[in-house]
């Protein structure tokens, strides 16, 4: 079940190690991201491009905002 | 869009997906570290000074006082318990009963920016109004710091 976070979750989890993950275009990333984000746009994400990521640590995704 | 790719990696079998709802907006504007392109351009967050005098809401006007006094500001912010900015207390608000509490006299709900303004933004927003310092929240409210135009 995918869960819902605000800053101070993803402080937490970032801080035990967990992966980033930018869903937006690439032109977007490549302007600004979080530091040590993967970029894996939506419209690509498959599961060849889902096997960039580690499946035994949690995953962070995020895009701009909440809209 | 986050939702969606969260489900989508959810369904290739990833057993601990999160969404980080507010996104990379609400990151930037907390003024924390970021990478690419533009991550070289200054914003208000690289500016921001830190040791700013803070007061809490029953605190004594007077104690107040001796603080800003021997600070470079002249004035104080005052806080919740968990950091968010209530107030402002301006030398000339100070200048009364040193007994009343900071309540009494805080100039309630002062303006705020983002710590991703731009500087340029920044610096035309604070001359146009001839105002010398901003202060800096995150998006929930928390006291960051505070700029100086002198600085930008």
């Amino acid at each position: 079940m995918v869960r819902s976070i605000l800053y101070p979750e993803l402080r937490r989890l970032l801080d035990d190690g967990a992966q980033l993950v930018e869903v937006l275009p690439p032109e977007e990333y490549a302007e600004e991201h979080l530091p040590g984000a993967t970029n894996l746009p939506l419209k690509e994400l498959d599961a060849q491009s889902g096997a960039r990521l580690d499946r035994r640590t949690p995953v962070v995704v995020y895009c701009w905002d909440s809209l | 869009m986050s939702p969606r790719a969260a489900c989508r990696l959810e369904a290739l079998g990833f057993d601990e997906v999160y969404d980080y709802v507010p996104g990379k907006v609400d990151w930037l504007s907390r003024g924390l570290p970021r990478e690419g392109a533009k991550a070289t351009e200054r914003r208000a967050g690289d500016a921001i000074l830190h040791e700013v005098v803070t007061a809490r809401l029953e605190d004594r006007v007077g104690d107040v006082r001796a603080d800003v006094e021997a600070s470079p500001y002249g004035f104080a912010l005052v806080l919740s318990e968990g950091g968010v900015l209530l107030g402002r207390l301006r030398r000339a608000a100070l200048e009364g009963d040193p007994d009343q509490a900071a309540s009494a006299v805080m100039e309630a709900g002062p303006s705020t920016v983002r710590a991703d303004t731009p500087i340029d933004e920044l610096r035309a927003r604070l001359e146009a109004r001839d105002l010398r310092t901003a202060v800096v929240t995150t998006p929930d409210g928390v006291l960051v710091g505070v700029v100086r135009r002198q600085d930008l």
